[in-house]
């Protein structure tokens, strides 16, 4: 039907007709746009709606309610919130929650930015160091934080061995894990780890982007290096930088795999993350109506974080001073 | 990818890949200084975990507990035993059996559904397209976390608890946001007027995006769907919350649930089932790498 010899498009009249009687209701159904647009749609529109809005609508709805696994739960009101909001290791929770991400976010930035500005010189196997760099963002959460698990090992982490034995620094090994705060900056630290070369790549993409004539015309004119990062490549990749925020901060907040794998939340429910307090309070615990509570607690930051998106977004059509269809 | 080539299209040839800086004031050891030095740091750290992990898992239980006498940074008598341990005495290929099927099942439903989905939202215009859009992309930023409690009980009522489908159904959650996000940006690159032909030939909408549009899009798809495979790979938490019984757990959460026994880790064992656990998504990234580095970029830009 599609090629398009001379000799075909010579007999096109002729050809027409029958191409018009094979028309059958199925042939119709298929070039009426509104079926087609519904019939690709329903697939992808049917499974977020499925697994996703109900099931959001659902955890809402569970939060107001007692339910435990295995028992459909009856509406309570704000019972479980006044609970919550009576019990310290909710607090704490909530606490590390905005510490863990608002730490784990500048130091993401500061290195993976760093990082993208050290890639973006020329330098020979360009494209190799940045396919190893992207290594730990590939290989599952889970994994690289069991070699974490042992790398803060009380007894045998690395890293005591090359202070106290190799570099004889220290005395004592280094308590990693096994108290609170050194805990939480463990954590933080394997979530910086963990978020760098996404930050880094990300914004690398951005850099390229970046005519060079810009950079030249501000060489001719005298500004210093500084001036150059400041006034060009920061205003130049601020709408990228504002997306790849968002999303980090808003999958930062709600982690689960690094904390789960490395310390469960202890010592003493130091470390919990509110999904990680979700996870144990719903799932093992059982009190399905509690976990869905602390899990909803998390709603008022992602969207803070979503409209936080879409100012950055505006402000970045407003620059190019067109739609950026 | 063609960092050089993107920005000198049409340009006349000269060396337009050289940074600025070096104009005004390189010198070797400056450069090297402030910028061979810090990215060296930078890979050594990056990289120094997995190196760990991959002498952890070599090494024989005696030099693993006892840095006094062998150095912990190398093996001196490399062993097998604890892949050996993982592959015969766990119920490891059975993990990696459950963790293929349901990552292969939720990327070839993903990419079915967010091509038609992409396909629909690009390329069939129609009024409140961009709508649907923008709410396929706010369902990217619904995290897992919120979702795995109610999801919990719906598995329970689907009777899919413990079953391998319950991964594959609700992968998508996540998968098909993302894909969408990136095949509508493939499609867009797409020239129309190649569709107008087919129209104006007499093709029907379907033999478009059948004959012409998907094979244009290959590169999308190939990205879309190594994408996917990793992130059902690596995900944790439903795995975790949906799946009971030994034997059908994913790779990831067997190795953190089953393999940690007791109080003493078994660090060898361990080290080793997260460095076979990693191999497959490492292995399909090394041959992928640019389509990664292109999706990765490519959903952020758009």
């Amino acid at each position: 039907m599609m090629d398009t010899t001379p000799a075909t498009i010579a007999a096109a009249p002729s050809r027409w007709a029958p191409v018009r009687r094979e028309q059958t209701w199925i042939g119709w159904l298929l070039d009426c746009k509104p079926f087609l647009i519904v019939m690709c749609l329903l697939p992808a529109v049917g499974l977020l709606g499925v697994f996703l809005t109900y099931p959001l609508g659902l955890g809402i709805w569970l939060a107001f309610t007692d339910a435990t696994i295995g028992r459909r739960g009856i509406w309570v009101g704000l019972e479980n919130f006044e609970y919550l909001f009576g019990d310290p290791i909710f607090w704490n929770a909530v606490f590390f929650s905005v510490f863990y991400t608002g730490i784990a976010t500048i130091g993401k930035f500061a290195l993976g930015l760093w990082l993208a500005l050290l890639l973006n010189n020329h330098m020979p196997f360009k494209s190799f160091i940045r396919a190893i760099i992207l290594v730990p963002w590939i290989v599952p959460t889970v994994l690289s934080a069991i070699a974490f698990w042992w790398i803060y090992d009380p007894q045998f982490s690395i890293i005591s061995y090359v202070f106290v034995d190799v570099l004889g620094w220290r005395t004592t090994n280094i308590d990693f894990i096994a108290t609170a705060w050194p805990a939480r900056w463990s954590l933080i630290a394997a979530n910086i780890w963990r978020g760098i070369p996404f930050v880094a790549i990300s914004l690398l993409a951005g850099l390229q982007t970046i005519p060079p004539s810009l950079y030249e015309a501000a060489m001719l004119d005298g500004a210093t290096a500084w001036q150059r990062f400041r006034y060009i490549t920061v205003p130049m990749i601020m709408p990228i930088l504002a997306i790849v925020m968002t999303f980090s901060i808003i999958f930062t907040f709600t982690d689960f795999q690094l904390v789960y794998a490395i310390t469960r939340g202890g010592p003493v429910n130091s470390t919990h993350l509110l999904a990680t307090l979700a996870f144990q309070r719903g799932i093992p615990g059982g009190q399905l109506g509690e976990g869905a509570t602390i899990a909803v607690s998390m709603i008022p930051f992602l969207v803070f974080a979503t409209l936080f998106s879409s100012f950055a977004l505006a402000r970045r059509k407003w620059q190019q001073g067109e739609s950026n269809d | 990818m063609t960092e050089g080539r993107a920005i000198g299209d049409g340009a006349p040839p000269r060396p337009q890949d050289t940074a600025p800086e070096r104009m005004a004031w390189d010198s070797r050891q400056r450069r090297f200084i402030t910028i061979y030095l810090p990215l060296w740091c930078f890979i050594f750290i990056l990289l120094f975990p997995f190196y760990w992990m991959t002498v952890t898992a070599f090494k024989p239980n005696a030099e693993l507990m006892d840095f006094k006498n062998h150095n912990p940074f190398w093996i001196t008598s490399p062993t097998l035993a604890h892949i050996n341990h993982l592959l015969f005495n766990t119920a490891y290929p059975s993990w990696f059996v459950t963790t293929m099927g349901v990552a292969v099942g939720a990327t070839f439903l993903s990419l079915f559904a967010s091509t038609l989905a992409a396909y629909a939202i690009q390329r069939l215009r129609f009024r409140g397209s961009q709508y649907v859009g923008l709410a396929i992309y706010l369902a990217y930023l619904v995290p897992p976390s919120i979702l795995f409690i109610p999801l919990a009980t719906m598995v329970v009522e689907l009777g899919l608890f413990d079953t391998p489908l319950a991964l594959i159904l609700v992968y998508p959650t996540f998968l098909v946001p993302f894909c969408t996000w990136l095949l509508i940006g493939y499609f867009k690159s797409i020239p129309f007027e190649l569709e107008e032909c087919a129209l104006i030939d007499g093709a029907t909408r379907l033999q478009i995006l059948w004959r012409i549009t998907l094979p244009l899009a290959v590169p999308g798809l190939i990205s879309a769907g190594i994408f996917s495979f990793t992130l059902s790979w690596n995900e944790f938490i439903y795995a975790l919350a949906f799946i009971q019984s030994s034997e059908k757990k994913t790779v990831p959460v067997a190795i953190l649930t089953e393999l940690v026994t007791g109080d003493v880790y078994q660090w060898g064992a361990l080290m080793a089932g997260s460095l076979l656990g990693s191999l497959p998504v490492a292995i399909v990234y090394s041959f992928f790498v640019d389509y990664y580095v292109a999706s990765l970029t490519g959903a952020v830009k758009e």
